[in-house]
């Protein structure tokens, strides 16, 4: 329903109903993608809020181009950008894998643990790491990460929000993705020889 | 274990853990994991590393944050 296009007329025509389905379906994504790239939440509440108030305010600018999803992302990873100019918050971290000459980081942890059972891993515990690895990536790294392996957008949706081509996009998010798989991997490691204690 | 075989391979990983690499790209892949063991753990990991943070996927807005949300778009009635 959201990119009905009789949907977004009623959202043009400022029906406050349409208005309010959008804020359900897109909040937590939007307020997600800004509380992991801003890492404070009243930065993420205030781009929450100016996403839909910009939003509703320029729909009739919406040409229906791209999904309204999209759109939306866009609105929000600009409002997430200036804010981070602003503070010019140095964001690569010190830790990152090393890299190879095209940009790919070298493993350095073999340790085998993917047959943990998910429901194991999944405790309040393991999403604070988790929450830390990301946090710990580059601006660079983790806006197409989190767009991508946490909000579930297509490589397509990725590259239209950050204005990158799908090249950049896979190419960001291989690099993500194993430099998270490091961090998850000396974190088991741990847990396990503190499990074996 | 050929460092240059490894590296070719974790290149290409992105395509591959995805399910959209071709299907010479796959063999060429699952050839090299049969013979080294690093990789497979490294190409395993990955793959669990992925399907956790999508199980896990993006936490809700708070209720107090969505609350001020619904107040400042003028749609209180509506949340």
């Amino acid at each position: 329903m959201p990119d009905d296009p009789a949907f977004v007329e009623r959202l043009r025509a400022g029906d406050k109903e349409a208005c309010a389905i959008c804020v359900r379906e897109h909040s937590a994504n939007i307020y997600n993608l800004a509380l992991k790239l801003t890492g404070e939440p009243a930065a993420a509440e205030d781009v929450l809020q100016e996403t839909f108030l910009s939003a509703f305010k320029s729909i009739s600018r919406f040409e229906g181009k791209s999904q309204l999803s999209t759109w939306l992302y866009r609105i929000a990873y600009n409002a997430v950008l200036m804010r981070l100019r602003k503070r010019q918050v140095e964001t690569v971290s010190l830790d990152e894998p090393v890299e190879d000459e095209e940009g790919v980081p070298q493993p350095r942890d073999f340790a085998d643990w993917s047959e943990n059972p998910e429901r194991a891993l999944l405790d309040a515990e393991m999403h604070r790491m988790m929450d830390d690895a990301v946090a710990s990536l580059s601006e660079t790294l983790r806006s197409v990460f989190v767009l991508r392996d946490v909000n579930g957008l297509s490589t397509a949706q990725t590259a239209q929000v950050l204005g990158l081509s799908e090249e950049a996009v896979k190419s960001r998010l291989l690099r993500a993705r194993l430099a998270l798989r490091e961090k998850l991997s000396a974190y088991m490691v741990g847990r396990a020889a503190e499990a074996k204690r | 274990m050929n460092k240059d075989e490894c590296q070719h391979l974790l290149s290409q990983l992105g395509d591959y853990v995805d399910g959209e690499a071709s299907r010479a790209m796959c063999e060429e892949i699952e050839r090299h994991l049969a013979d080294c063991e690093n990789c497979r753990v490294v190409v395993d990991t990955l793959r669990k590393t992925v399907m956790l943070y999508h199980t896990r996927g993006p936490d809700p807005v708070p209720g107090d944050v969505e609350e001020r949300l619904y107040k400042a778009l003028d749609l209180k009635d509506l949340g």
